[in-house]
């Protein structure tokens, strides 16, 4: 395959395509027309990503380069791709959960009308396109262009049910909040086009150059406002209140939003600029409390939520932090196989939930729901499949990726490593809660919603059963060396594209040790969530319960700190400042013009004494003034 | 000769307007007059590229050594251009709205564009200020007899706000004129003109504030969201796409060449308050109900960023600024078009009164979202590339501030997201309102004018390059006359 192959430009043209075709044809193509033209140019892309990742599987990178977008003194940045191996596993993760998740809405959305169904199925096909724009761009402009991209499609699928204000508004917040994030991120690319005049990866991220050029305060600079970037794509404090209210949107979205595209881009980005993050130890160490912090905090939330959805939410807000704190630990490979798993897991458990939602007749509170178990038999089963993977029990694919994670940490710090494994223990339990108070116990809804009860179609259970295969499975691609000799195949993989400074210095017995005491911890948690929701019967949250419920009061308080001062100051400059103050002021001097000629009009009396009289005084001051101002 | 042609196509459809007796004959010859100077700029602009073309010298007023002398560089192009656009596209678009005694509204409307051309290609500074003034003018009549019904008192304030601006450009043109070497007002003579700095900074406030007015820049806009809310909607459209304009083409072919060393000493001063006027009147826009004053204070908070990056006075913002003057009058043209097609459907402009227009228009909704998409520089818009390269320019300035400069700016860049959005949600998404019941789609005019508007952004948005290679030399010439600016004080410092 050669670089001005066509293959590679096909990936995102499909389904940029399907945007095309959907968008402008959504009044006159059938229903079946369109969900056949939206999955059909997903699954192409598939397939050709396929053939790229077995490409560059076998050793080959490719960087084909298509044209100029501008190029100004010293600045030339040019549309092109770079296919390694970080982007070519990011393709499969995109195109493949995506195209399962374009497969589950045909059915999901399909009560939708007409117009409605073929807009959404563009903006899916655009948020793939977007995202796999991101992922292939050489530099970081291309990257920025689907990074924002993506934040877009978020905001129009959030707000996709538009006569709802409460829903759009989380769009906009949505939104808002990426923004901010992308400023910094802008702000990181200038920084570096003083510094390389360059924004293309082959010069900012390489070695000699990065010696040559930056001090370690611009390293840090530059890393730092990067990672700011990335809090706001992939949700982690303080920007990751858009993410639990992006609920809002068609359940297949946020499991497109949490899985398959948007959220993963924070994570690709500092993956692929490993080589600047490990030159920067301070940034590094943000890093990796944010995302601890970030794991601890959602985790928390994730507890005591009864939004079936919310829960997902803030359960993938606390997988993005331990994502977050592999990073920082300079794990970057580990950071990666668990974005592949979690797609895997979190696609399954957010389309289960629409297939529970669907089922359920549209209601999201687990209090009214309880012992679906019976009658939706598919749906359980890769429900709890979804759940035992993400509690990380072996050998389902979340353990791999979680182990690795918790290694990475306890070889950057045993406090983080500590801290991880409570938030691992916190995640078993909050997903087995969901899923023991979801599924088993009692139902609890209304007679009509028992009466409704149905497993979902077969383009709903099929996706469900592939994820779940791969959630099981899926990690076994990086078993640790210490279980399998030349298990640990994504490392070696990876290894092109993400430097790791930090080299593996523990026995083996050491690592058993700290595989155990993981699984164990989720087991126990497993078990106690088991005790208390087995046989749940609705009860008023009390005491921090409801701080927790109330998701820390972390929305009021930026509402109190920032939203509303700033709303009350746009209303002060609008009544005050712009009105009395600014046009007040210029009025003024127009009336002070009228004044003045309505004073000076009396001078022009027209009578011929007056007149004398002023010349005479009038040359007698420029005579006075004549005399004092001698040369 | 090339260049007289440009002037004298919308001139002459001006005046024969006055002329036409019927609504029809007014619409085809004021239709046919605007795409003939289209196809005249696109024919320079394609074919006849060379200079000779572009330049023309002729005899005017002799005795005060001012010629009828005319040239065109990558800047004028461009803003030719966006000048000829933007009449087809009011034109297409207002096919079947009507005004009242429409042969003058449109003989005066042309006038304007007549005007305007010959701001854009003045090589004389007395010519400069002619133009400037003959744009103005039946500016006034449109809106002083067209306008709503607060347009007496509002266009007496534009009008005295603007010409007193106009008179301080004025004194500061005579006064320049008056140390030139031959006394001439030749655009050579007054660029090769050394003055002293001390001496430059009061002229140069002088003129700028001339300029400042135009644009607007803060503190100097209050006569811009009224003005744009009582005047007609053509005439709103041309006086913030176009006209605007005029005071950033001041500032970079007239101010910079002539004045480098005050520009350059005051650019600490003025980039933050234009930055700081961008996020006030971003704020206020937020704040808005009246869709009209909504687009105002929205244009104002894009000249604010235009006017800082010109300030910028390096490379990459030269050709930000130029690229990013052409896609504003773009945007925002195209913004005026739905406000105006809004409030002839519904009856209303005010955004609580609207909502749910998606649902009964979604044609116009796509437009709407592509447009707005394009007012927040989203990437493959157009603007994306113009405020990237505006804010790289703001941040690789010399200033020591500069980081703070890209601070504010960002913060605008945030601010536009906010008020953008929640136009968009309140006018078009939720519920319908009573207001938006028997609205219809639009039609196949406004449909043309729109797809046209959209085409343009999505093609500078991934291909901007295009426009960039056309002002390249422009802002080279420009960025060359402050390379030497920066070198003298930087030897000053040194010494």
């Amino acid at each position: 395959m050669q670089n001005n192959s066509p293959v590679f430009y096909l990936i995102p043209l499909l389904p940029l395509i399907g945007f095309l075709i959907n968008g402008l044809g959504r009044r006159i193509l059938s229903k079946t027309a369109i969900a056949l033209v939206g999955s059909g140019v997903v699954l192409g892309s598939f397939l050709l990503s396929l053939l790229v990742f077995f490409q560059v599987k076998s050793g080959s990178t490719f960087n084909p380069h298509y044209f100029t977008i501008f190029s100004v003194d010293y600045l030339t940045v040019p549309f092109a791709f770079k296919i390694d191996p970080l982007s070519s596993l990011f393709l499969l993760i995109i195109t493949g959960v995506g195209f399962l998740i374009h497969v589950y809405s045909a059915a999901y959305m399909h009560h939708e009308d007409q117009p409605h169904y073929g807009r959404y199925f563009s903006y899916l096909n655009l948020f793939v396109f977007f995202m796999l724009l991101l992922v292939l761009g050489s530099n970081f402009v291309v990257l920025f262009i689907g990074w924002e991209g993506v934040g877009l499609c978020s905001y129009l699928l959030i707000g996709y049910w538009f006569k709802n204000q409460d829903y759009t508004r989380a769009a906009n917040k949505a939104f808002i909040m990426n923004r901010i994030g992308d400023v910094a991120f802008l702000v990181a690319l200038f920084w570096m086009i003083t510094k390389f005049h360059s924004v293309t990866f082959s010069d900012v991220l390489s070695i000699p150059n990065i010696n040559a050029k930056l001090k370690p305060v611009d390293i840090t600079i530059i890393t730092l406002l990067l990672f700011i970037g990335a809090t706001g794509k992939s949700a982690q404090i303080p920007l990751y209140t858009w993410l639990p209210d992006a609920m809002a949107g068609p359940t297949p979205v946020s499991a497109l939003i949490h899985a398959a595209t948007m959220v993963t881009a924070g994570i690709y980005m500092v993956a692929r600029c490993s080589f600047l993050y490990n030159m920067a130890p301070v940034t590094q160490q943000i890093v990796a409390s944010v995302g601890i912090v970030t794991a601890l905090t959602a985790a928390t939330i994730a507890l005591k939520q009864f939004d079936i959805k919310k829960v997902l939410a803030y359960s993938t807000v606390s997988q993005l932090g331990f994502m977050f704190l592999a990073l920082g630990s300079g794990a970057y490979v580990a950071a990666v196989f668990h974005v592949m798993t979690h797609a895997f897991f979190k696609a399954l458990l957010f389309l289960g939930s629409g297939s529970v939602i669907h089922a359920m007749g549209g209601e999201q509170d687990i209090r009214n729901m309880g012992g679906l178990k019976q009658k939706l038999k598919i749906t359980w089963f890769t429900f709890l499949t979804g759940c035992i993977a993400i509690a990380g029990i072996p050998p389902l694919s979340g353990f791999f990726s979680k182990d690795a994670i918790l290694l990475g940490a306890y070889l950057n710090d045993p406090l983080l490593y500590g801290l991880a494994l409570i938030g691992a223990m916190l995640t078993a339990f909050y997903m087995f809660r969901l899923l023991f108070i979801t599924f088993h116990g009692e139902f609890r809804g209304t007679e009509h919603q028992k009466h409704h009860l149905h497993e979902s179609p077969p383009a709903m259970t099929i996706p469900l059963i592939i994820l779940a295969v791969l959630s099981a499975v899926g990690g076994w691609i990086g078993i640790p060396s210490a279980l399998m000799h030349g298990g640990d195949r994504i490392t070696g993989f990876l290894e092109p594209s993400v430097v790791t400074l930090k080299t593996h210095h523990l026995s083996h017995s050491k690592e058993y040790l700290l595989m155990a005491l993981s699984s164990g911890v989720a087991l126990i948690s497993v078990f106690v969530a088991g005790l208390f929701y087995r046989n749940y019967k609705p009860a008023e949250v009390r005491g921090f319960g409801k701080v927790l419920e109330n998701k820390w009061y972390v929305d009021e308080f930026y509402d109190k700190l920032i939203v509303r001062p700033l709303d009350r100051l746009a209303l002060w400059l609008k009544q005050f400042t712009e009105p009395k103050l600014i046009d007040g002021f210029i009025n003024g001097i127009g009336k002070s013009v009228q004044w003045s000629s309505r004073t000076i009009r009396y001078l022009q009396s027209g009578q011929t004494g007056s007149y004398i009289l002023l010349m005479v005084i009038s040359m007698v001051v420029l005579l006075a003034i004549q005399f004092f101002v001698k040369k | 000769m090339y260049s007289v042609l440009l002037i004298l196509i919308p001139l002459l459809g001006g005046v024969v307007s006055f002329f036409i007796k019927s609504e029809r004959s007014a619409r085809i010859n004021s239709l046919f007059t605007s795409l003939l100077s289209l196809g005249v700029v696109l024919a320079g602009l394609l074919f006849y590229r060379e200079d000779k073309y572009w330049i023309h010298d002729g005899a005017w007023l002799s005795v005060f050594n001012s010629s009828f002398s005319l040239k065109a560089d990558g800047l004028s192009k461009i803003f030719i251009l966006l000048n000829a656009l933007a009449y087809v596209l009011l034109f297409v678009s207002g096919w079947k709205v009507t005004y009242h005694n429409i042969n003058r509204f449109y003989g005066l409307f042309l006038l304007t564009q007549a005007g305007m051309t010959g701001t854009f290609l003045a090589y004389d500074a007395l010519l400069f200020y002619f133009f400037w003034e003959l744009a103005l003018i039946p500016m006034y009549f449109l809106c002083s007899q067209w306008g709503g019904p607060r347009r007496i008192s509002v266009t007496l304030k534009f009008f005295i706000y603007t010409f007193a601006g106009s008179v301080l450009m004025l004194v500061s043109i005579l006064y320049l004129y008056s140390k030139t070497s031959g006394m001439s007002f030749s655009f050579q003579e007054f660029a090769d003109t050394r003055l002293q700095p001390a001496r430059q900074i009061w002229l140069f406030w002088l003129f700028f504030i001339g300029l400042a007015i135009k644009m607007p820049v803060f503190p100097l806009h209050t006569w811009q969201p009224d003005t744009y809310e009582q005047s007609p909607y053509p005439g709103t459209a041309v006086l913030s796409a176009v006209m605007a304009k005029m005071g950033l083409f001041g500032l970079l072919r007239w101010l910079f060449h002539v004045l480098p060393i005050a520009s350059f000493q005051w650019a600490d001063f003025i980039t933050p308050l234009a930055l700081s006027g961008a996020i006030y009147a971003s704020l206020l826009a937020f704040r808005q109900d009246d869709l009209k004053r909504f687009a105002a204070y929205s244009s104002m908070a894009h000249m604010g960023l235009l006017c800082a990056a010109s300030f910028a006075q390096n490379l990459m913002g030269f050709q930000g600024v130029m690229l990013q003057a052409f896609n504003h009058g773009i945007n925002i043209l195209g913004l005026w078009i739905i406000v105006e097609i809004i409030e002839r459907k519904t009856g209303t402009r005010k955004m609580s009164e609207l909502g749910g227009l998606s649902q009964k228009a979604p044609a116009l909704s796509v437009f709407l979202m592509v447009i707005a998409l394009a007012n927040i520089a989203l990437p493959l818009t157009n603007s994306f590339p113009g405020e990237f390269l505006m804010i790289s320019g703001i941040f690789t300035t010399l200033s020591k501030y500069n980081v703070w400069f890209t601070v504010l700016a960002g913060l605008g860049i945030i601010l536009g997201a906010v008020y953008m959005l929640n136009m968009i949600r309140k006018v078009f998404f939720g519920e319908e309102k009573e207001s938006v019941f028997a609205v219809t789609d639009i039609s196949w005019n406004e449909k043309t004018a729109l797809g046209i508007i959209v085409g343009i952004i999505l093609v500078l948005g991934v291909y901007p390059q295009l426009l960039l290679q056309e002002t390249s030399a422009t802002a080279g010439a420009i960025n060359e006359k402050f390379e030497i600016v920066r070198k003298a004080v930087l030897e000053q410092l040194l010494k």
